[in-house]
């Protein structure tokens, strides 16, 4: 297709679409009666319904039956997907390198945009300090990978340098290090990119529940003689419990869901493979639909109980 | 909440000596920021997080040769910039970055303006609209934010291939719109649970005396909607949109899954993946197409920043 028929396509499909609903609110709006209203609540109602039961719940429903089927789906084999994956050693070590990301990520990134948050908070800079650990957050996984891909770059230690980490590393008088190939540490280098993109998030979180934190709850304290670390440790943190707790498990899910990272950076080779991506290499490389089907739906058991924990956090933090 | 009666421990071996009581919690946090070790640590975790992104933006304007012979850092001793990255990858066979740019934004306009039309006109029945079962079917939507992409990929690609009922096949070689309907349509279904409750939230929060005065005046649902509600839904839409707008852009999976492969409808993050596979040393050209995608959703990011940390705080993180 060339640029022009793109563009055509761009605007059939917008134009359509407005126009569809366009036609539909005003046929609606002109019955006024019992049925009118019916007919109302239908053209509001209908078309998100049915995308969401089309686009979602049947799709989940047919991937939790999918997943006790074989790799093409035609013949049942029980628990046998789910067998592999807790038992097959490639598989053993996504899981493991998944807790991995999991136990990591989200307490790093949020210690790291906890501490931020209060060092720039109310200070002389603190909007343009806050936009430097915001920007990753707008920016692309693939991107964020690119760029410390670049970071890691690996040359012999005599050759000159181009990565920034190993000419530190060359500067310090060690051998220059393949971050992204090493095992086991190289999973470890690529939770610094989630890191990097996270802590923003956390950092702006944080940030709002600090400054609603009570003066006065500030002022009592400081008249008893706190301040300094204790003020944090006894005051902020105290105060800022749901936000830290929402914060937490939003980047635990995000963190289970992590793909783009590992595609980017090692395309799941040297052993740096996460559940995530695993279910893409298996469903639509390998086309393993049983084995695809029954990793995502690990992954779906696996974010129920942090997706309820979260939802009745977030219900805390709003209700206060 | 405990912070309401503050803990204070008895004893006053803290490792902050006890200060003289300050007036204000602004001056407190000036005194605490004039400590040097605070304002190191602020200027450290500051530079962690600008210089890997400064590296590869100095990489972008410098010359081939420069990049593959030294460090981005020798840049400030010897400084030589060049934009034939750049117009490498617009222009050089190897990359042709424009016609993925071009797929991205066609992908990612109806994929933001859709859902949030559908979820808009969705949140407004059930917060204004009567009807049996309104509540069960609340939840239920609200129930599906739970349910993660993946699990729902398998499927929706075979619906796409091999459609029910004799209709049209939206994904292959013959689909309608070059392919790209595919991808529109599970932006948007993604998109949905969130919008719809986002949204909803906020229009409960408009009066409902604003929308009983204009019933009793004779308004039809149809009229609220468009003349009452869409006005002061700006800025939730806004907010919503933003992110919709960040998701699609910067979407690698339901793309590379649901783009068929084919690179003729993929957009710029599927493009810079494959390159990095592909041509994993060829920085010159990694860095200025990274750039190319990154500048657009960081100029977004800026202009609306307020709107976003809005949204952030309402909860429009995709779960």
């Amino acid at each position: 297709m060339s640029t022009g028929e793109k563009f055509l396509q761009l605007l059939i499909v917008i134009g359509l679409f407005l126009a569809v609903m366009a036609v539909v609110l005003v046929l609606t709006s002109r019955v006024r009666s019992r049925v009118g209203e019916i007919l109302q609540t239908t053209a509001f109602l209908l078309p998100a319904v049915l995308l969401l039961a089309l686009g979602l719940l049947y799709p989940a429903i047919r991937t939790v039956i999918e997943s006790f089927r074989d790799r093409t789906s035609s013949e049942w084999v029980g628990l046998a997907n789910y067998e592999a994956i807790f038992t097959d050693d490639a598989l053993l070590q996504v899981l493991r390198n998944t807790a991995i990301w999991v136990l990591v990520t989200p307490v790093l990134a949020t210690v790291i945009g906890l501490v931020y948050a209060v060092l720039v908070d109310r200070a002389r800079f603190e909007r343009f300090a806050k936009a430097l650990m915001f920007m990753p957050m707008a920016i692309s996984l693939v991107g964020a990978s690119l760029i410390w891909r670049f970071v890691y770059s690996y040359r012999e230690t005599d050759a000159a340098q181009i990565g920034v980490l190993n000419q530190l590393l060359k500067s310090l008088g060690f051998e220059t290090y393949r971050f992204i190939s090493t095992e086991p540490w190289n999973t470890l280098f690529l939770v610094v990119v989630m890191i990097w993109v996270q802590a923003g998030f956390a950092m702006t979180i944080l940030s709002a529940a600090i400054k609603a934190v009570p003066d006065d709850i500030v002022e009592a304290a400081r008249l008893d003689g706190v301040s300094g670390w204790r003020m944090f440790r006894y005051i902020t943190v105290p105060s800022i419990r749901p936000s830290l707790i929402v914060v937490l498990t939003t980047i635990t899910i995000a963190t289970l869901k992590v793909f783009d990272i590992v595609r980017t950076m090692t395309g799941g080779n040297f052993g740096t493979s996460v559940l995530a991506y695993e279910f893409y290499a298996q469903g639509f490389r390998a086309f393993n639909n049983g084995l695809g089907a029954a990793l995502a739906v690990l992954l779906f058991v696996l974010v129920i109980p942090i997706v309820i924990y979260n939802v009745r956090q977030m219900r805390k933090v709003e209700a206060r | 909440m405990s912070a309401a009666s503050p803990v204070v421990p008895s004893d006053t071996t803290g490792l902050a000596p006890s200060a003289p009581p300050e007036p204000s919690a602004a001056a407190e946090a000036k005194r605490r920021l004039s400590s040097p070790w605070a304002s190191l640590a602020a200027i450290v975790i500051a530079i962690l997080w600008t210089v890997p992104t400064a590296g590869l933006l100095i990489t972008s304007f410098r010359p081939v040769g420069d990049i593959n012979s030294s460090g981005w850092w020798k840049f400030f001793l010897d400084p030589n910039v060049t934009l034939d990255n750049y117009r490498a990858v617009f222009t050089g066979d190897d990359v042709g970055l424009s016609t993925y740019l071009v797929n991205s934004i066609v992908i990612t306009l109806p994929a933001v303006l859709i859902p949030i039309a559908l979820a808009t006109m969705a949140a407004y029945a059930f917060a204004w609209m009567k009807f049996p079962g309104r509540n069960a079917l609340f939840v239920a939507v609200f129930a599906l934010q739970i349910v993660p992409i993946q699990v729902t990929m398998i499927p929706l690609l075979s619906l796409y291939v091999d459609p029910p009922f004799g209709l049209p096949q939206l994904a292959g070689a013959n689909a309608p719109g070059g392919g790209f309907y595919t991808i529109w349509l599970s932006h948007a279904m993604f998109a949905l649970p969130l919008a719809i409750f986002l949204l909803h939230n906020f229009m409960r929060e408009i009066p409902g005396e604003l929308v009983e005065s204009a019933r009793v005046d004779g308004a039809g649902h149809v009229q609220i909607f468009t003349r009452i509600m869409l006005p002061l839904m700006v800025p939730a839409i806004a907010a919503f949109g933003i992110f919709q707008f960040l998701w699609v852009w910067n979407d690698l999976l339901v793309a590379l899954v649901f783009g068929g492969g084919s690179l003729n409808i993929s957009p710029m993050t599927v493009r810079l993946a494959e390159l990095s596979g592909t041509r994993d040393q060829a920085w010159h050209l990694l860095s200025a197409g990274a750039f190319v995608s990154l500048i657009i959703p960081l100029i977004v990011f800026l202009a609306l920043q307020r709107y976003f940390v809005r949204g952030l705080l309402a909860g429009s993180v995709k779960g």
